[in-house]
Formats: structure tokens, C-alpha cells, sequence
């Protein structure tokens, strides 16, 4: 693909830190996070902003981890907000304060996503391994008083599924106007979680019929997003709207990304912020370039008259559960190994409790140290 | 709730939207959320006048001026109808 056809990053997200004082069993961080210890300073991030806002980038997240244990998000926020960017905080809420808030505000934060993992309290604490329901409550009246729009953020799965009516009420009453409803994507925690995680296609089709009525009760006050689940679906997303060519993820410790989960795939170098420009990093590094557009595709990709709208789906997905990076995302009918996932989605659709092998195992890290180590031997 | 359209109503940028230039894009683009619309250079001529200050009437009459042209009112308001169903623009 020739650098004129490469469109700019319009999308840069910032992972300051994979520190997070909660623990959800559905996180994509990368299962070895807590090896990741030397996190770029605030100049190096001020100059990403600026090498990304030259690129085009228009919309910054500053995500993690917990962005907000980062002590200098607010001059991150100043800076990006200064160069044009539209400014997006993605937080557990866990240390926005009322005084934080007023202190990103005046920085020139633009919106704030919160994250909740149930509508219940007893849900909410469990997803998440911590006490941080009535917080979250606390927090998203902070964010209406800074007149924020406020997106919730609910990570939907087999736990917490049949609870959507609820959640949605939730955010209605709360005054969201936007509610994302995102189910489970199976990478890194998820993906180690995922025959607990997995919902029944009847619990599915009742979510989707919630988030109908509800849709039509609402109109234009609150949009809900639902994003279906790729699993279930029998149709690869276009993951990241296509390998760069509008993402661009920086780890906390400089590694630039096209995905947020690309650091698993094998023999693939990806740059480093600390080393090379974004400009470089975009335009002419081997891991932006390897899975551009459709020149890397094998069959059934190659001759699929959806190869340009799906693009061949998801490239960790790939590799995950057909132990190929270029091959048909698995959870294409057409693919080989197709049968992967229509034998995880079989299981869960078994009767009785979910099938499980282990114990559900919470993001934290103990358990990141002890995986790491499983992946090394 | 916003009062209906009219050509006295004074439309603005509605919250949690910036409207700015984009170089990258050349155009004029609303940026909200995690998104971003492109904006055509009309819609873009009209929606850089909705500061809340100017009436329709007024960026209309600008508009007929600045490209010598007549009867853009109809244009004008079915593009302020259409940006307030979309929440782009609002006004009292």
C-alpha cells in the first residue's frame, strides 16, 4: 500500500498506565502486564500528542490501565486539548474526586467514558474484585456537574447479561447520553475467562430485545450502542475499522500498537515511541504494514467478496484459535477452524452452569506474574 | 426541550460537540465523543455562523452576500433542523 493511500491515525489512544486498582476478569490488558514496568515520562507523551496531532489524529483517549493514577494526566490533558484534539478520559472512575475533576476540566477535558461492570452492587464489587459500586454512582453525578456528556461503558457477558433492562435504567436515570453495551471481546483476561464468560444465545436475543424497547423509549435523549458479539455472529468485525488505518495504540511503556491486543502476535516486531517517530512508526514500520489492507490474505480471505468489509476480521483472533496470524478470523463461517468457535458457543449454550475448568481468574498482579511465568517455561 | 425552528432562533454548537477546522481533512469537522463528522464546505458555511449570537435570518443574509447568491433561507433551515435532530446544534 503506497503511503498516499494511508489514511492519517485519526484515532490515538494513549494507555498511560496498566496500573488499576480494579481487578475485572474481563480486562484486555495484556495477561503479562505486570512485567511492564518503566512507563513513559510526561515528555515523552507531550511529544506523542504533538507527533500524532501533525499526523491528523483528531480524537485522543487516555485510557490504561487507570488513567487517573497517572499524577500528571492533567497536564496531558492540557496539552492534547491545546493541540486540538478532542479529549476523551476511559476510567473506572476509582480517584476522580470532585477536586480532580474540576482541575481536568479546566484543562480542557472534553468527555469522560465510565466504566461500570453491572447495574447491582453486588455485581459491580464482584466483576470488578473491589468495593466501587456506590463510587461509581458518586462519580457520575461529579461528571454531569462538569456538564460532561457522560458515556457509560458496561462490559456485557454471561454474569451480568440477563441484568440489561436494569442497566439501562440505570443509565437513564444517571443521565447518560450515550450507553455502551460491549459485549465481551475473548482476548487476554476475557479470553482466559472465557467458558464463564460466554452468554447463551437466549440470553442474547433477550438482551437485544431490552435494548430495542429501550431504544425506542428513549429516541435521541440516551444512544445506545450494543456491540454484538463477534462469537455468536458467524461475521468477522473489521477490527480497528482495518490495521492501520485510523488506530493507533500506545502501551504505557512506548510500544505503538494498530490493536490493542497485537502485542501477542508472534514474530512481529512493533516500534517504539521512545525510538522513532509516530510518523515513522505509521507510515513505515513492519507492524503497521504487515496486515494493511488485503496484500497479506490467504484463502478463504483471498477470494471472499467481503474481504474489503471485513478485511479478514481480527488478526489476534486469528491467531488465538487457528494459531495463525494470516489466517480467516475463526469466527467466520468460512474459516477452517470455524468449528473452535462454534464448539466454545455449543458449551455455553449446554444446560446447567457454565462449564468450568478453573476458578474466574482476576486481572491483578499475582495472578499477571504467575501467567507470565506459565508463557516463559 | 428546544423551541421549534425558526428563522429568529439562534442555533449554537450543542454540548459535547467542538466544531473545528481540520487541515488533514480540509474541511470543516464536529468532533463529540469518540467520533467525528466531516462536514461539506455548505454545511461548513453555515455551521461556523451558529455561534448563538446570529439568527437564521442573519446567516442567511451573510451567506446571500458572501456568494452573491438568493433564497438559500430553505437550505439554511432544513440544515439547522437537521444538525438539532442530530444534537449538532441547539438554541433556546
Amino acid at each position: 500500500m503506497s503511503t498516499a493511500a494511508i489514511g492519517p491515525p485519526l484515532w490515538l489512544l494513549a494507555e498511560l498506565t496498566y496500573r488499576c486498582p480494579l481487578h475485572c476478569v474481563f480486562c484486555y490488558n495484556p495477561v503479562d502486564f505486570a512485567q511492564t514496568q518503566n512507563e513513559l515520562s510526561t515528555d515523552d507523551w507531550l511529544r506523542v500528542l504533538r507527533q500524532g496531532r501533525e499526523l491528523g489524529a483528531v480524537q485522543c483517549g487516555l485510557s490504561g490501565g487507570e488513567p487517573l493514577l497517572r499524577d500528571d494526566l492533567e497536564i496531558i490533558v492540557a496539552e492534547a486539548r491545546r493541540l486540538g484534539y478532542y479529549t476523551n478520559l476511559l476510567t473506572s472512575g476509582v480517584g476522580l474526586s470532585a477536586e480532580r475533576a474540576a482541575a481536568l476540566k479546566a484543562a480542557g477535558l472534553d468527555h469522560v467514558q465510565l466504566s461500570f461492570q453491572d447495574s447491582t452492587r453486588e455485581m459491580n464489587d464482584f466483576l470488578s474484585h473491589t468495593k466501587t459500586f456506590a463510587l461509581k454512582n458518586r462519580v457520575a453525578a461529579i461528571i454531569k456537574a462538569q456538564g460532561w456528556p457522560m458515556v457509560l461503558n458496561v462490559v456485557i457477558h454471561r454474569m451480568n447479561i440477563d441484568h440489561v433492562d436494569r442497566i439501562i435504567e440505570m443509565a437513564a436515570e444517571m443521565g447518560a447520553e450515550y450507553l455502551e453495551l460491549a459485549n465481551t471481546q475473548y482476548y487476554s483476561w476475557a479470553y482466559l475467562n472465557r467458558d464463564q464468560l460466554l452468554p447463551t444465545r437466549a440470553q442474547l436475543e433477550r438482551a437485544e430485545a431490552s435494548t430495542a424497547r429501550w431504544r425506542e423509549r428513549m429516541g435521541e435523549d440516551m444512544r445506545i450502542f450494543f456491540v454484538a458479539p463477534d462469537y455468536h455472529d458467524g461475521r468477522p468485525k473489521k477490527c480497528v475499522n482495518g490495521w492501520g488505518s485510523m488506530f493507533l495504540n500506545v502501551t504505557p511503556d512506548g510500544t505503538a500498537l494498530p490493536c490493542h491486543t497485537a502485542k501477542m502476535l508472534p514474530g512481529l516486531a512493533f516500534p517504539n515511541v521512545r525510538e522513532q517517530s509516530l510518523r515513522e512508526i505509521w507510515f513505515e514500520s513492519e507492524g503497521f504494514n504487515r496486515y494493511r489492507g488485503t496484500g497479506w490474505m490467504k484463502e478463504p480471505c483471498i477470494s471472499c467478496d467481503q474481504r474489503e468489509v471485513d478485511l479478514g476480521g481480527c488478526r489476534c483472533q486469528a491467531y488465538m484459535l487457528a494459531q495463525d496470524p494470516a489466517a480467516a478470523d475463526p469466527v467466520c463461517v468460512k474459516s477452517p477452524h470455524h468449528h473452535r468457535v462454534a464448539e466454545a458457543v455449543a458449551r455455553a449454550d449446554a444446560p446447567g452452569p457454565a462449564r468450568t475448568e478453573h476458578p474466574l481468574v482476576f486481572r491483578d498482579p499475582v495472578n499477571s506474574r504467575r501467567l507470565a511465568g506459565q508463557t516463559q517455561s | 426541550m428546544t423551541t421549534p425552528l425558526a428563522s429568529t432562533s439562534q442555533p449554537r454548537i450543542g454540548p459535547g460537540f467542538r466544531l473545528q477546522w481540520e487541515a488533514a481533512q480540509d474541511c470543516h469537522v464536529l468532533l463529540y465523543p469518540e467520533g467525528m463528522v466531516k462536514l461539506n464546505g455548505s454545511a461548513g458555511q453555515i455551521i461556523q455562523r451558529c455561534d448563538g449570537q446570529r439568527s437564521v435570518a442573519a446567516i442567511v443574509a451573510e451567506l446571500e452576500l458572501a456568494f452573491a447568491v438568493q433564497g438559500l433561507e430553505p437550505d439554511v433551515l432544513a440544515f439547522v433542523q437537521m444538525a438539532a435532530d442530530k444534537r449538532w446544534l441547539v438554541w433556546s
